[in-house]
């Protein structure tokens, strides 16, 4: 074909476990996921697929890298499961990095492409599978297997004591307080009307956002709690990696907590994949057609806040901007015609990107693909190119990210492309222009 | 030979390839059981949704980005279904043996939609040889699904031209008619049974879980 070489990454979490496997293990490890774990789906699906590469102009990844038809969804699937069945998992230790590195960082799993093959061939569901089999021959890229390992000790992501979880949030509360006298952070409440979740990465590295919620709670007079035990994380990075045991006990720990505090319902943060896990991915896999109480992501919250006037907009946000769409909220809940509703009624200047909705381009960050650390970080850039000249095209001068994936995701493309434009959260553009009554000031 | 081809080797044909697409299609019911999540998120109301969007030409964005695709596809998965169904010479053939008969399109519009088929199946070969994301995951069984395919098609325009000898060529028509019949339920022509139930289940997934658009 003559496609030039891609640079080879090192990377301890495949480089080292794949020395100890042999085509047997691997053979073994793969017939086992594909007879006990897969069936119609993953059947039809490869017998169904006629090979017409439609799904390609559907990739970021394939758009990004010329056309490169490595990238391809259906090329993805064909280095990876073709080769796997065909062989019946009698591959070589270094085909499962190949699979690695595919499955887990040149895949964001954002179901783009079901929406352009004319069978809907679930396509990221075929490379969860292949994540699914590379986890379980203990190949995943290291910085992403840390996350998990830290999801399997402490139940969040990051491995945030409980201590420090508690201590961020009376500092958070402080914060809040200085700005709105009835700012709390209500711990363990029970019956509360909102049960609010954060990502570990929250009270980690991006404290000042649960400062943010306590002040907008505050003002918009919400009866709320968060737990002072495991449950209050809502990321789960185990489901990107496939060990979905792991991703099973960390969303039954998720909503376990709001059951345990008997809350009303469960109202997450501005994250993406956290909503897909909590909402469907996780109930999948531990057998619930449904969450087990109502569970809405921020942006349906702040909806509702502004449209039901319990939260005033004071002025409108005058700087140009425009909206990154994070695939697990927009193609994975319908949120779109909402996310532009708030930012219409918040910003006085929003520039429409295109393409929009659920055609938009994931952030290329998603899908555990951040995760993977480091070592990754050139391909995902260079991977994502057409974001860059999506978002350049707009000619906004602030991004509205309402997931904390996408906005990892899109600083890292700003800065590699110097789109000189900023990433804010829709919590931070409600800080800016809500009204705090005279009376709740500090 | 002759007699073989039209007579038991029709007969082979049939059989297989209705036997084989009920096979595929409770294999493919028993399957879906295992699979915890299908039954549970079909919802004919989505289905339906989606299904309509993808089989009115240009409903998807997808169909109005690749419009030549789309055209060709088109025109070559009906003329592939109606044409066998309602060409002059198959129903005579029918009703000379069981009786009844129905109305048949003219031999100028068959040899016409004969011909859009043959070039259809080869825009599709070009388009397999020249796009490189096709290439990339083309396998030799794909140049042969396309050939099964097309020579009942080519086969059936040289004979009604009488090209080289009439019966040769009759024959080997009928022969990769039955190959085309018996391949569909076991090869990748099996998109025929599969295409409504995958997206179905895609479009289940994305209006009832997802509330959101798959096209």
């Amino acid at each position: 074909m003559g496609l030039a070489a891609l640079p080879i990454v090192n990377d301890p979490g495949l480089d080292i476990p794949i020395q100890e496997l042999t085509p047997e293990r691997i053979a073994e490890v793969f017939n086992r996921v594909v007879d006990q774990e897969t069936a119609a789906r993953f059947k039809v699906y490869l017998n169904t697929c006629v090979h017409c590469g439609l799904c390609s102009d559907a990739c970021h990844w394939f758009l990004s890298n010329d056309r490169d038809p490595r990238f391809s969804p259906v090329g993805k699937v064909k280095q990876t499961l073709w080769k796997l069945i065909k062989k019946r998992g009698r591959v070589q230790p270094a085909f499962i990095k190949e699979c690695s590195r595919i499955a887990h960082t040149e895949c964001n799993v954002c179901r783009r492409c079901s929406m352009y093959c004319p069978f809907g061939i679930d396509i990221a569901y075929l490379l969860l599978t292949v994540r699914r089999i590379c986890s379980e021959l203990g190949v995943v890229p290291q910085f992403l297997q840390d996350t998990v390992n830290s999801h399997a000790v402490t139940l969040n992501q990051m491995w945030v004591k409980q201590d420090e979880w508690i201590d961020t949030l009376q500092w958070q509360e402080e914060d809040a307080r200085a700005e709105v006298k009835t700012g709390r952070i209500p711990l363990d409440k029970e019956g509360a009307d909102v049960f609010y979740s954060v990502i570990a990465p929250e009270p980690k590295i991006l404290a000042q956002l649960i400062g943010n919620i306590a002040q907008i709670m505050a003002v918009a007079k919400v009866d709320w709690t968060m737990p002072s035990f495991d449950g209050w994380d809502n990321s789960n990075m185990a489901m990107y990696s496939g060990d979905f045991e792991i991703m099973g006990r960390v969303e039954r720990a998720h909503h376990d907590a709001a059951l345990r505090l008997k809350s009303r319902r469960i109202v997450m943060g501005e994250c993406g994949h956290a909503f897909r896990g909590a909402v469907y991915d996780g109930p999948k896999w531990l057998g619930w057609r449904e969450p087990p109480i109502p569970l809405i992501h921020a942006v349906e919250f702040y909806h509702e806040l502004i449209f039901s006037g319990r939260l005033k907009i004071s002025h409108k946000f005058e700087t140009p901007v425009t909206v990154q769409e994070p695939c697990n909220i927009i193609r994975g809940r319908g949120l779109g015609p909402k996310l532009r509703e708030i930012i219409q009624a918040t910003c006085a200047d929003f520039r429409e990107p295109e393409p929009a909705f659920e055609h938009n381009y994931c952030c290329g960050a998603g899908g555990g693909t951040i995760n993977c650390g480091p070592p990754w970080k050139t391909s995902r850039v260079k991977g994502n190119s057409v974001k860059a000249e999506q978002l350049a095209a707009t000619g906004a001068h602030v991004i509205i990210t309402p997931c904390h994936n996408c906005h990892s995701g899109i600083e890292d493309i700003v800065g590699a492309y110097k789109l000189g434009m900023h990433v804010k959260f829709f919590s931070e553009i409600l800080m800016e222009v809500m009204e705090i009554p005279e009376e709740l000031k500090a | 030979m002759y007699n073989f081809v039209s007579g038991p080797l029709v007969w082979i044909a049939f059989i297989i390839f209705f036997a084989g697409m009920i096979y595929q299609f409770l294999r493919m019911l028993k399957s879906a059981q295992k699979d915890k999540v299908i039954y549970p998120y079909m919802s004919l109301k989505y289905s339906l949704r989606s299904l309509f969007h993808w089989i009115i030409p240009f409903a998807s964005k997808n169909m109005r980005a690749r419009y030549e695709v789309t055209i060709v596809t088109f025109i070559f998965h009906l003329s592939l279904i109606l044409l066998p169904i309602f060409l002059a010479a198959h129903v005579v053939m029918f009703t000379f043996s069981w009786g009844p008969t129905w109305s048949v399109v003219s031999e100028s519009t068959a040899t016409f939609l004969t011909v859009l088929v043959i070039l259809a199946c080869l825009f599709f070969l070009i388009r397999r040889l020249m796009l490189p994301e096709i290439r990339f995951v083309t396998e030799p069984s794909d140049y042969l699904l396309l050939l099964i395919a097309a020579a009942p098609f080519l086969s059936g325009f040289i004979a009604n031209r009488q090209w080289f000898d009439y019966e040769t060529v009759l024959i080997i028509h009928m022969i990769s008619g039955a190959i085309m019949l018996m391949a569909i339920p076991f090869t990748r022509l099996s998109h025929m049974l599969f295409f409504p139930f995958t997206r179905a289940y895609m479009g289940s997934e994305f209006g009832a879980v997802r509330r959101a658009k798959d096209w």
